[in-house]
């Protein structure tokens, strides 16, 4: 199965968390992240996002997965890794995004997993736009998000 | 030399253009370069002057503003990214 995909459809988590270690014994270890719609409150205002469209750049955002993925496995001991990105309108609770990330031990499945989070967050050409009541607006970049993904450089 | 150029997200909105293709004068050989060309046609292409927070890619690649443009390269300008 391909590493990557980038889709409108949904996804099965159990059946996706369950592929990284089908039928294998070297698996001892499995860690992964679900990012969902949040419906954020405006600030200062009573109403709430109302769903969410992404748009992201076909092509670049599958090669820059890619790309993310194969620094994740120069610098862990990894036996799988699996990242699904949905684009298109998205209501709050919908599933956004899954990273699972398969090896022997917990130590790298989990650094693997927030990093490449951390890295997709900052690399992967996906912009947000949040419906609400008083119309669509985009999601700025946040500081916090370079300074995540910053803490894994040198 | 001619090149593709594309435009997302809000950009994309800003300018009301999501690709076109141009024919650049040679002494335009760099991102930041093309990217104050664009920005004199004035109005809301001024949302790509230099400083403006806009993020580039060359053929699929983020790349910084002296990376050098290239005939038939798509290059492509975006807000920073907000994924995940």
């Amino acid at each position: 199965m391909s590493q990557v995909s980038v889709q409108e459809a949904d996804f099965d988590m159990a059946a996706e968390t369950a592929a990284l270690s089908a039928g294998r014994g070297d698996v001892g270890a499995v860690a992964t992240f679900l990012g969902l719609v949040r419906a954020d409150k405006l600030s200062g205002e009573g109403s709430e996002v109302t769903a969410m469209t992404l748009e992201h750049y076909p092509g670049m955002t599958e090669k820059s997965l890619e790309a993310i993925i194969v620094e994740a496995e120069s610098r862990w001991s990894l036996l799988g890794v699996r990242v699904i990105h949905r684009y298109g309108r998205l209501l709050p609770g919908e599933r956004i995004v899954f990273v699972g990330v398969a090896s022997a031990h917990r130590g790298d499945a989990f650094a693997a997993c927030e990093f490449i989070m951390d890295y997709l967050k900052t690399r992967a050409p996906f912009w947000k736009k949040e419906d609400t009541p008083e119309g669509g607006r985009w999601v700025d970049a946040r500081e916090s998000d370079d300074s995540a993904a910053s803490r894994w450089e040198a | 030399m001619s090149i593709k150029v594309l435009y997302f997200a809000s950009l994309r909105e800003t300018l009301g253009y999501s690709h076109e293709t141009l024919t650049l004068p040679d002494t335009i050989d760099t991102v930041g370069a093309l990217r104050g060309h664009l920005a004199k046609r004035g109005g809301a292409w001024e949302a790509l002057q230099e400083g403006r927070n806009v993020r580039a890619a060359i053929n699929q690649e983020m790349v910084g503003p002296e990376s050098v443009v290239r005939d038939r390269d798509e290059i492509a300008f975006f807000p920073p990214v907000t994924g995940g």
